[in-house]
């Protein structure tokens, strides 16, 4: 470090490298989870809209689903907003 | 029986062709017949980097094409005993490449050579796919950068599902994690990640980690690899990869930050 560097540093500065890391982790724990097969989770998030949408008028943002493994256990998420 | 290693990386600009180079150099200063041939059909620079750029007449597509002898494509390296190179095709289309051409020229050098090492081009398409599909081996080069990271895992889920070992349910692809342009002075400001962070994220062996280093492009400006160059840096730790290959146990270097002088630690300079 030199002394530019040093008058640079008194404000706090992030370690961007575990910032880094840590988006690493997230990204390729997710996307290994879809290699196991096809990734048929936008299909089958237009299919559970279109059931929906037969008895509730819902636009396609109003869906969110996420599928999540914790130890060796998979849990599906969805998540609807229903228009008041 | 020959082994075929592919290097490859998913991402561009990461050091496939140099690591290539560098490690097919190395496998033949050890006295292993080797042979380098570029699959990056259309976009050819492994002949640069070798400094045999001048001597190109026939290509991998015209030997897949049967317009030439295998024997007529191969160019004998100048420098290095038991090296040759057989240089991708400038001008074709890459779709040229056919898994049963790719097999039949693989099969010929398997009789003559004792490692082919195959340049992958970028990407995950069909140059990159043939590249890797007849792997024994696989190096996968990787910067100590996010999307370089990540792609490096996209091409590891690829060989574990789209190369022959892995279609035909054989023992799979032996895989190598080289990490280039690591920069320990860097990781210790915290700006780069860690050599262990990629080991852990990756989750496979570490084979070498090469550092950044300035003697890199002033061996592709001369077109030598820099493992021939004794004095660098990343000539050196390209060697104990290739030593690391053949099952030697050598120690990691460059991995702690160079030791700078008061000035140079007052006042700057390029450490």
């Amino acid at each position: 470090m030199n002394l530019m560097q040093l008058f640079r540093s008194s404000r706090k500065e992030e370690n961007t490298a575990s910032i880094a890391k840590e988006r690493l982790q997230i990204i390729v724990a997710h996307e290994r989870n879809g290699r196991g097969g096809r990734d048929f989770l936008p299909e089958m998030e237009r299919d559970i809209l279109k059931v929906i949408q037969k008895y509730i008028e819902i636009r396609q943002e109003c869906i969110d689903i996420k599928l999540d493994s914790h130890d060796g256990c998979s849990i599906l998420e969805v998540n609807v907003q229903l228009p008041n | 029986m020959a082994r075929i290693i592919v290097v490859t990386s998913g991402k561009g600009g990461v050091g496939k062709t140099t690591t290539s180079a560098s490690i097919a150099t190395g496998l033949a200063l050890k006295g292993h017949r080797t042979v380098v041939i570029d699959f990056d059909v259309g976009l050819r620079n492994l002949d640069l980097l070798m400094g045999c750029e001048r001597r190109v007449v026939y290509d991998l597509v015209n030997v897949v094409n049967g317009e030439a002898e295998l024997h007529q494509a191969l160019i004998r390296d100048k420098r290095t005993e038991n090296l040759s190179i057989l240089p991708a095709s400038q001008t074709r289309d890459k779709d040229a490449l056919t898994h049963e051409g790719v097999e039949k020229i693989l099969n010929q050098l398997a009789k003559d050579f004792e490692f082919i090492i195959c340049d992958s081009p970028a990407g995950i398409e069909h140059g990159a796919l043939m590249a890797l599909y007849f792997a024994d081996d696989a190096i996968i080069t990787t910067n100590p950068e996010v999307s370089s990271v990540r792609d490096s895992d996209r091409i590891l889920g690829i060989l574990q599902s789209k190369s022959r070992r892995a279609i035909e349910n054989r023992e799979p692809v032996r895989e190598h994690l080289l990490v280039t342009r690591y920069n320990p002075d860097r990781v210790l400001r915290g700006e780069m990640l860690d050599i262990r962070d990629v080991e852990e994220i990756l989750a496979i062996p570490l084979i070498g980690v090469i550092p950044e280093s300035m003697s890199v492009l002033k061996a592709s400006n001369q077109g030598v690899p820099v493992l021939c160059n004794d004095d660098s840096d990343a000539g050196q730790a390209y060697a104990d990869v290739v030593a690391r290959f053949l099952g030697e146990e050598v120690p990691h270097r460059f991995l702690e930050p160079t030791k700078k002088g008061f000035l140079q630690r007052m006042f700057g300079g390029n450490g």
